[in-house]
């Protein structure tokens, strides 16, 4: 299990050792943030070759360039963005695929997605095997555009802050939100399939 | 009066909980007044949290091979 950043390790010291040409103390940076990088690059690549492509070279580009990591950001924050933009760049090398751009005009009209209204039950998740539930999570990701994917797992599943979320994208911070609010309804409507409580009908608050 | 599309309009920044207590008061007021608000806030509330719970999985051992192996390929080249 990957243990979240703040906790554990003395970070600043592994990264100085590191950057001394340290292999272990890099290595266990790497154990550390591997399985976030993975899971967030196979959520912007849709693609799990592309995203071992990616985790390799993020960690390679991390280490190749230790030395200019300035340490007033988080660590965990500057190899996030590498994957990023090492996982934008997957996605503009498939021409194929025409919406992968992060920059195109999206609808940001006011009309915020919002048809299923339902109650869920408490703890609705709790229905579901982990399995059922990683699966359903998992797809129901998917299925955003890449626009409000990127920032919904940047921000919401990675927990970086609205700053530097918008920073690691390139956004300004009002566009960073109102992604963010519509990855949100988006999900919610998707999720309320699964998680609604029983017999309660679509609409029956209105 | 606050509308249900204010409301929504304001969502994001409610559950992050990072807006000054004038508004929220304003808000809260309408969510007690207007049940679909209500509903709506809550199940987005639950779906963050749902995502904010899941564990990345762990890496598959193939994959976790080939980057070890890649790194410290890395490695020795850079400190040749």
């Amino acid at each position: 299990m990957i243990v979240s950043s703040q906790a554990g390790i003395d970070e600043t010291t592994l990264v100085l050792q590191a950057r001394e040409g340290n292999a272990r103390a890099f290595g266990e940076l790497v154990k550390h943030y591997e399985g976030k990088i993975f899971r967030l690059a196979q959520h912007v690549t849709q693609n799990r070759e592309d995203a071992e492509d990616v985790l390799q070279e993020t960690f390679m580009k991390a280490y190749e360039h230790l030395d200019q990591f300035q340490g007033n950001s988080k660590f965990y924050t500057w190899i996030v963005r590498i994957a990023v933009n090492q996982a934008l760049m997957k996605l503009r090398r498939r021409k194929t695929d025409r919406s992968v751009s992060l920059d195109e005009a999206i609808d940001t009209g006011e009309d915020t997605v919002v048809r299923e209204i339902a109650a869920w039950g408490e703890d609705p998740e709790q229905r579901f095997s982990r399995e059922e539930l990683g699966s359903i999570l998992d797809s129901a990701i998917q299925s955003l555009e890449p626009p409000y994917r990127s920032v919904f797992v940047l921000r919401d599943i990675d927990e970086l802050s609205t700053e530097e979320t918008a920073d690691v994208l390139g956004l300004s911070v009002p566009a960073v939100k109102s992604r963010l609010l519509r990855a949100r309804l988006q999900l919610r409507e998707k999720l309320t399939r699964f998680f609604k409580r029983k017999g309660d009908d679509a609409f029956a608050y209105l | 009066m606050l509308t249900c599309k204010d409301f929504l309009n304001e969502l994001t920044d409610y559950l992050d909980e990072c807006l000054d207590a004038e508004v929220r008061t304003k808000l809260e007021r309408h969510i007690t007044e207007c049940p679909n608000c209500w509903v709506i806030a809550d199940t987005t509330r639950k779906t963050i949290q749902i995502y904010k719970g899941m564990e990345p999985y762990p890496i598959p051992a193939d994959v976790e091979t080939r980057l070890m192996q890649a790194l410290e390929k890395k490695m020795t080249e850079k400190h040749k």
